[in-house]
């Protein structure tokens, strides 16, 4: 299971790194990966995992990195708009709802 | 996540025990649900739990709408798996797409010198005829089993046990002749035409495939169809 996500985040973890995990927890259209699809990210900023493919993971990963320090739990929402079509948009037009949290 | 509510998801996991994570995504508390118990501190009444065990049961993840916030239901499941009949040439492949797709493979093969192959060594391997290998993994909704050896000595008695079975997908390798008597014989042995028709044969999606290894995409092509598609 050296593939799993949680698997590495928990590894990191019992390491004494300071870990996040992102899990997309809704999907709405042509979204890239299903949910329950997760990322971990670590305090440097290293991650494994995937939840849109590539698209999102930018902002995905500040949000962890937030996440890590302050310790509070986020929902955020993702999808194509005008201003976003450029930046964090999901180029294939779904929209996912995504959950950060710290692995205290 | 509390250190506790990881440590028993990561044991849960390890033991192969169907587990849910279930988060409030307002504020943040969780909760292990497990087919028969829960633990950790989130607070759900008990149509929630009913739901999210319910949801675990049908290996579904989602988000449910309460009075308390969106609550996340994260199932886990233990793999589905794929049982190969046979370490033939074919089976080297098979079983490394296979894992590759996410299945937990188990290759029986009673022959010991085809099984303990070096390909093989990274794999859960049974020298068990197939009847007995069969008795002991317990094939259910999640299985899929695939047979290659052509020999009915092999093939046949994991056929029977695999109908018997509420095993997703049964495939027999074999050309359409070998495949009409394996059939016939199965039918001599009491099984309906309902029955064996659950035997996909020739295996594998009509891909032209050729070689092992164009075969085991068009299996595990197959297998993935059945399970997601149909």
């Amino acid at each position: 299971m050296s593939d799993d996500v949680l698997d590495q985040a928990a590894g990191w973890r019992g390491e004494g790194r300071k870990v996040a995990v992102a899990t997309v927890v809704k999907t709405w259209g042509s979204s890239p990966r299903p949910v329950g699809s997760q990322l971990a990210v670590d305090a440097a900023g290293k991650f494994v995992g995937s939840v849109s493919g590539g698209c999102i993971e930018g902002a995905v990963i500040k949000e962890a990195l937030d996440a890590i320090e302050n310790g509070r739990p986020r929902l955020l929402d993702f999808g194509v708009t005008d201003e976003q079509a450029w930046d964090v948009g999901l180029a294939c037009g779904g929209k996912v709802q995504v959950y950060v949290e710290r692995l205290d | 996540m509390k250190p506790e509510i990881l440590a028993a998801l990561q044991k849960a996991r390890a033991d192969k025990r169907p587990v849910a994570l279930v988060t409030n995504l307002k504020s943040g508390a969780q909760k292990l649900i497990y087919e028969t118990e829960a633990e950790g501190p989130l607070c759900l009444d008990v149509d929630m739990l009913a739901g999210a065990a319910d949801m675990l049961k049908r290996d579904e993840s989602g988000t449910i709408q309460t009075g308390a916030g969106p609550i996340f239901v994260h199932a886990f499941n233990p793999p589905p798996r794929v049982i190969v009949v046979g370490a033939v040439h074919i089976a080297e492949p098979l079983v490394r797409i296979a894992s590759l797709a996410g299945y937990g493979v188990t290759l029986v093969d009673p022959r010991r010198a085809f099984a303990a192959s070096q390909k093989f060594e990274d794999y859960t391997v049974s020298n068990d005829w197939p009847d007995e290998a069969m008795a002991k993994l317990k094939p259910d909704v999640r299985t899929a089993i695939v047979t290659l050896t052509h020999d009915p000595k092999i093939d046949d008695p994991a056929l029977e046990a695999a109908l018997k079975s509420t095993a997703f997908y049964i495939g027999a390798l074999g050309s359409r002749k070998t495949h009409a008597a394996r059939l016939e014989r199965l039918k001599a042995r009491g099984f309906t035409d309902n029955e064996i028709s659950r035997i996909r044969g020739p295996v594998g999606l009509a891909i032209g495939a050729l070689s092992p290894a164009e075969i085991a995409v068009s299996i595990v092509a197959e297998i993935t169809k059945i399970r997601r598609g149909e």
